[in-house]
């Protein structure tokens, strides 16, 4: 069986992201990049399913800029067998980006793809249910546990009132919750093999793919900064403070 | 990061034990039972006293009520304990100034105390002094954003001195794990080491003057900003490290260097020590320009760690002898992973490391340091006995003193650990057992750490200073005519005696 992961280039989970200026989106200069920590999820889970046997191979793919061969080697070093880097420099919703990865699947034709549940920088939550209904595959989401009995796929999912199992038939995609794995480190005998991995390169245009999508981005700003705290004298002060400046009572 | 390893506690257990021979030792148990080793020649504090004082600070910046003082009597240890009845919270060095002449010219004796986060009791009255916190003098004097020298007063917090300069794009020289407690004047004061010490050196180097208010309330204005300043002997230094015993440091001039934009992790499995030190001798060539920290750990650590400690997690499958955690700092991301990764890479083909994990994101990077970092947690977990050792040992001997320690101790069912800023040669040493292993344990590992510390030409103290807990044993790391000279030059600038009484001299001599 092969399995198909894709990863995204996000800023750090840990990094205080900042607006630009103009409004026009996050600086992103000199800010620490790193996998979305779902899709290193997402590959953790493939490598496992490796190891035990029941995938063949795993493929790693991103669709983002130059950079994000980064992001690629770190899944190949974690236990990926290739990568496919679709390059892109501008950002892509995830309407595009799931009809590119759609465009691998069936290049590919793996029985199985992972993704992360959504991506920490746009939190949109939707790459792996646009590419199950363009592919019309079954899809279990939010997986917390994940088990392949033959053709078929066992999916629990925490939802909000416990755990849920789902039974998919295979093919199918699957997006990872945070707690179906703790990935594993990268270690330095697998980062060196992962040089020698082979990762393709593509373009939109190999995909059949144009860029623009519609929507545009007209304003990024930060939340109002929190107010400090008062001290009050007296209950009066309180009250009155709570009816006339809080306009709460 | 954030380590939190300084402020354990240290030599935990030590105290019960100096039932020393002879003359008084000031210790715990002495203030608290019999405050006999007292200095009769300081006189008590009288109601006039306290009236002139609360004047010079006005009363809003005086603690005189029984459970207020409690925090500012103990140390954070919980371990030393004084019985001060006034805290006075000056706001400028001028209060500072007329405090110190009035309690000089009274022969009342006074601490300063900055966050009182040190680990040797260097922080709280022993007595009855008078408490000098310098918390309300916690301004940002001047910021030169070409320079990144700042000036600031002694009492501001070593984080908000830190995040002031981040977010001007420079870094603050000095990191540790008090960072949210800690005052720079303490800091300055006690010589406080920390992680970024590999780097960016102790604060002897980074400091480019102070202003201290000496015994008698001469203030000295040493707030040079220049970074090459040979115009006689370099006075500021002498009270860098002195332990509030020469003078209350009530401003500094600390020049920052720039931040780094790109910093990695790494965790490397060594299967000997002499290969750590040979890889501690490689790195400084290899990458020594973006190096900013070598710490080391050994198996017995790390796994008392993993296996007390359910939020630490070993990277490897399998276990090894030592463990380096190593971090790049530098300015071009591509430039220092590839840089790194080729340094490891040829220490991996050459078999100096056995395995090695590069944290991918900031994450892993915080959870390689939470290993690091838990250390001292892990050993106050292990047992109720617990002797803690901070040394300066040569790298040649450095890690003979725990191979040798565990010989010793082989008869005993004890847990001997180490870790340490090798990069530093600085060894944190660690035996913990039960409570009734204390007697016999305690009889077999002291004197005889400092001894063999002091016969490989190490320190008793690396980083923590002296205080009240290693007084006894400074002459071990000191030399007679040093300690003469020391002597001595307390005399001339405190000549009373007044600044931090019954520490770093043994009271015994």
């Amino acid at each position: 069986m092969k399995i198909l992961v894709s990863v995204k280039r996000v800023v750090d989970y840990a990094v205080k992201v900042r607006v630009k200026p103009d409004g026009s989106g996050i600086d992103l200069n000199n800010v620490k990049m790193s996998m979305n920590p779902f899709c290193e999820i997402a590959v953790e889970e493939a490598v496992r399913l490796k190891e035990s046997k029941v995938a063949s191979e795993v493929v790693v793919a991103t669709v983002g800029p130059s950079q994000s061969s980064e992001q690629i080697r770190t899944a190949l070093a974690m236990g990926a067998d290739r990568g496919i880097h679709v390059q892109v420099e501008q950002e892509l919703p995830p309407s595009v980006v799931s009809r590119a990865l759609k465009g691998i699947v069936l290049k590919e034709k793996p029985s199985l793809v992972i993704l992360g549940k959504q991506a920490i920088d746009d939190d949109c939550n939707q790459t792996g249910q646009m590419l199950a209904q363009l592919l019309d595959w079954p899809q279990g989401t939010f997986a917390s546990k994940i088990k392949v009995d033959g053709e078929k796929l066992q999916v629990t999912r925490e939802v909000d009132r416990g755990l849920e199992t789902l039974e998919l038939r295979l093919p199918a995609v699957v997006t990872c919750d945070l707690r179906l794995n703790e990935p594993r480190y990268a270690t330095l005998p697998n980062i060196m093999k992962a040089k020698k991995k082979p990762v393709e390169k593509l373009g939109l245009k190999d995909l059949n793919l144009e860029p623009s999508h519609g929507i545009e981005t007209l304003s990024v700003f930060e939340p109002p900064k929190r107010q400090g705290g008062n001290k009050v004298e007296s209950v009066a002060e309180l009250i009155d403070k709570l009816r006339n400046e809080a306009k709460v009572i | 990061m954030a380590p939190c390893w300084k402020r354990v506690n240290y030599f935990l257990g030590y105290l019960r034990i100096q039932q020393t021979t002879g003359k008084r030792f000031v210790s715990e148990i002495a203030s608290r039972a019999s405050p006999s080793g007292k200095n009769s020649a300081f006189s008590r504090l009288t109601a006039e006293d306290v009236s002139y004082l609360k004047d010079v600070v006005s009363s809003r910046c005086v603690v005189e009520e029984k459970e207020a003082l409690e925090p500012f009597n103990t140390d954070w240890m919980r371990k030393y304990r004084g019985t001060s009845s006034l805290v006075l919270k000056p706001n400028s060095t001028e209060q500072v100034s007329q405090i110190l002449q009035y309690c000089n010219n009274k022969k009342l004796a006074v601490v300063p105390q900055g966050g009182n986060t040190g680990l040797v009791g260097g922080s709280v009255p022993v007595f009855d002094e008078i408490i000098l916190n310098l918390s309300n003098m916690n301004r940002i004097r001047n910021f030169d954003e070409k320079s990144g020298i700042v000036t600031c007063e002694g009492g501001i917090v070593l984080e908000a001195l830190s995040n002031f300069v981040s977010e001007r794009g420079y870094t603050f020289p000095l990191d540790l794990g008090a960072k949210g407690s800690c005052q720079i004047g303490g800091n300055l004061a006690t010589n406080a080491g920390g992680t970024r010490f590999l780097r960016y050196g102790s604060l002897h180097g980074s400091t480019l003057g102070l202003e201290v208010v000496l015994a008698n309330g001469k203030v000295l204005h040493m707030l040079s900003t220049l970074r090459k300043d040979n115009t006689g002997y370099h006075i500021p230094h002498i009270f860098i490290g002195s332990e509030g015993t020469l003078g209350v440091i009530t401003a500094a001039s600390i020049c920052c260097p720039k931040k780094c934009r790109s910093v990695h992790t790494a965790l490397l499995g060594v299967d000997s020590f002499d290969k750590v030190t040979e890889l501690l001798v490689r790195c400084k060539d290899e990458v020594g320009e973006i190096l900013s920290a070598f710490e080391f750990m050994d198996r017995n650590a790390v796994e008392l760690a993993t296996s007390l400690l359910s939020h630490v997690r070993d990277p490897f499958p399998k276990s090894f002898p030592f463990y380096v955690l190593i971090e790049t700092a530098g300015s071009n991301e591509k430039h220092d992973e590839e840089k790194l990764e080729k340094f490891l890479e040829n220490c991996y083909s050459e078999d100096f490391i056995s395995d090695a994990v590069l944290a991918q994101d900031q994450s892993q990077m915080n959870q390689l340091w939470t290993l690091r970092e838990s250390m001292p947690e892990a050993v106050s977990r292990s047992g109720k006995s617990i002797f803690k050792y901070d040394l300066s040992i040569p790298l040649e001997h450095f890690y003979g003193l725990v191979t040798e320690m565990r010989s010793r101790l082989a008869q005993h069912a004890c847990h001997v650990v180490s870790w340490g800023h090798i990069g530093d040669c600085n060894l944190h040493l660690n035996i913990s057992s039960s409570e009734e292993a204390y007697e016999s344990l305690s009889k077999l590992i002291e004197p005889y750490v400092y001894e063999w510390t002091r016969a490989h030409g190490g320190s008793i103290s690396a980083e923590h200073g002296i205080g009240r807990m290693k007084s006894k044993y400074l002459p071990i790391s000191k030399d007679k005519s040093t300690l003469e000279l020391m002597k001595q030059m307390k005399q001339l600038l405190d000549p009373v005696g007044i600044l931090n009484p019954y520490k770093v001299f043994s009271q015994e001599a």
